[in-house]
């Protein structure tokens, strides 16, 4: 078996490496090395400029600021609400029901529960981008929610919810809890079963209500697919972009309240010609991105619990 | 933290019953309004695919008046739903395939032979998958120009393999890494070589991450938008269904055709929905399974 090893390791490797190493790796290193330039994107010349990109990122006002601010607000926002309410779906409907003969399960229907939250999961997130659309629409355009405020006497914004300043960041952040939870149930759910019962039977004999079930034993033990979790709605949040492009108007607007900083890598990139500056962009999103996953790596582990 | 924890330590506290019939109420409310939430827009733009597009912004609470097949004819024709079905299995069929077999060679290799470089490969792949894409996009877009695969489905397949491979990669290779040795080590005995052990001894063995892994990478294909947007620009009609679907939408909008949009989404919605029905469990598993590991 010693024989043919390395021709064998090489022709399985070669493939792979070689196409990830061409779209991948080398597009993201040829980002960094765009970023210091004053490059358009569509003529051959260019100039080194070294870091002028990335300070006049934070002197634009008009996009890259307001990204920035709505990027982290959703960071900050949405991996707090997705895994608050996954965490709380996957007790109840895996621990929350307690009555037959001490046999601890979910409550009733959780099983439907389960194959329902999960499915925004599966939807593209065009359909997605589609459906809350015109879920958020104005009256005059059939709007659901529009609709129903109407219809009982509320009021509602005229333009929509997409078309209101106030409303559209939330409106999006919305969307991306709505189409995630199923997922961080599922995930949780998965984790929990792996907490061996007599815990809670224990728990249960001494007299534990479900919160203290839930805080003194689920909670502590879980804290490691809580953690992994949060780095990946982190990473989701960093990226959100599609939403936005499908949903509000100009795509980021309106005026700029829902502009985010993928969207603006997207637009200085294939709709303003500015390469090079859109590269610096995505060089401080990139290491935004690496930056998370340290610290939550480096900061986040606690003592492992064996059981 | 806030959204629903403030209820409940009063129902505690308050001393209710010992099942917490407040608490129940609550909770089971709660769960019930989630469903709710995600079953009421879902039907309702199913219901609204049956109504005339001046039904669906005058009376959008209601039923429509009559089934107006109609809106799936037009979502078929001028929207060419159909085509951007065919464009995107002809995709996927090599995409995913291909990601597959590059993802489980890798893998392999890399869960079961040490060399040097090996680490380094493997952690290449593994930081892949925190990239954020749009930073590649441009260089990307200019890479493919420049061998002449922009707008073309090679392309496209190429792209999707290379940007799959870093999950696939890091999961398979976990999962290659927990087969037993003992059978491998047999099959060596028997006189098999390198390539006859991976294809007929360790790929069977490794079937059931494989099964998951593929259904993760079938669910995220599919569902791809950012790198068709980019990639596939040119031609409308080249479009996969995520792509072809957002066109669509842009197209009629608000003042077009809504209906020919809606039942064009429901039509899109189907597969996806067939198969979740018949696959949840499948699918539940397959998409976390690289989470949990």
């Amino acid at each position: 078996m010693r024989h043919g090893r390395y021709p064998f390791i090489l022709s399985f490797l070669a493939l792979p490496v070689g196409l990830y190493a061409w779209l991948v790796i080398l597009p993201f290193a040829q980002a960094f090395q765009i970023s210091l330039t004053d490059w358009s994107g569509s003529s051959n010349n260019f100039d080194y400029i070294g870091f002028d990109n990335y300070l006049n990122l934070f002197k634009d006002e008009r996009f890259v600021l307001p990204a920035l601010r709505h990027t982290g607000i959703i960071l900050l926002v949405m991996p707090v609400i997705t895994i608050v309410l996954g965490l709380f779906f996957a007790f109840m409907l895996n621990l929350g029901g307690r009555s037959r003969q001490g046999r601890i399960e979910g409550v009733r229907g959780s099983k439907f529960h389960k194959v329902v939250y999960f499915f925004p999961q599966v939807l593209s997130v065009a359909i997605v981008g589609i459906l809350w659309k015109q879920v958020y629409a104005p009256e005059g355009f059939g709007g659901l929610i529009t609709g129903a405020l109407g219809a009982v006497g509320l009021p509602a914004p005229v333009n929509g919810f997409l078309a209101d300043k106030r409303f559209v960041l939330a409106a999006v952040i919305g969307v991306l809890v709505w189409s995630a939870v199923g997922f961080y149930l599922v995930f949780f759910s998965s984790a929990m079963a792996s907490i061996p019962r007599d815990l809670y039977e224990a728990a249960i004999i001494d007299g534990a209500g479900r919160f203290q079930t839930f805080f003194k034993i689920t909670l502590p033990l879980l804290w490691d697919s809580v953690q992994t979790a949060w780095i990946y709605l982190s990473i989701v949040a960093l990226d959100v972009f599609v939403l936005v492009y499908l949903m509000t108007p100009e795509q980021g607007g309106p005026d700029a309240a829902s502009e985010v900083v993928g969207g603006v890598i997207w637009k200085y990139a294939f709709k303003n010609a500015e390469q090079a500056f859109a590269s610096a962009i995505g060089v401080v999103l990139f290491f935004a991105a690496l930056t998370l996953a340290v610290v939550s790596l480096r900061f986040g582990r606690r003592e492992q619990i064996e059981f | 933290m806030a959204t629903e924890t403030p209820a409940k330590p009063t129902t505690r506290a308050s001393g209710a019953p010992r099942e917490g019939v407040v608490l129940n109420f609550f909770s089971q409310g709660f769960l019930w309004l989630w469903s709710l939430m995600i079953i009421i827009p879902v039907a309702w733009i199913v219901l609204s695919s049956f109504k005339t597009s001046r039904e669906i912004a005058s009376v959008p609470l209601g039923l429509p008046e009559s089934l107006h097949w109609q809106n799936y004819a037009n979502a078929w024709t001028n929207g060419h739903i159909g085509s951007f079905f065919l464009n995107t299995l002809q995709v996927m069929v090599f995409s995913v395939s291909g990601t597959m077999l590059l993802g489980a060679m890798a893998a392999y290799v890399l869960a079961r032979y040490q060399f040097w470089g090996n680490r380094i490969i493997y952690f290449g792949f593994a930081a892949g998958m925190m990239f954020p894409v749009f930073l590649a996009l441009f260089p990307l877009f200019k890479t493919l120009g420049n061998v002449g695969l922009l707008n073309t489905y090679t392309g496209l397949v190429i792209v999707y393999i290379a940007y799959s491979l870093p999950f696939t990669v890091f999961f398979l290779t976990a999962f290659f890494r927990t087969l037993p040795t003992g059978v491998a080590e047999a099959a060596v005995v028997d006189g098999a070589g390198h390539y006859r052990l991976f294809f007929q001894v360790m790929l069977p063995m490794a079937k059931p991450g494989l099964v998951a892994i593929t259904i993760f990478n079938i669910i995220g294909q599919w569902n791809q938008f950012l790198l068709p947007l980019v990639l596939m620009g040119r031609n409308p009609d080249d479009a996969v269904i995520s792509q072809g679907l957002a066109n669509l939408a842009m197209r009629q909008g608000y003042e077009g055709d809504s209906g020919a949009l809606f039942a064009g989404t429901v039509l899109a919605m189907i597969p996806i929905f067939v198969a979740y029905v018949l696959f949840q469990r499948q699918i539940q598993e397959g998409l976390t399974a690289g989470a949990i590991k």
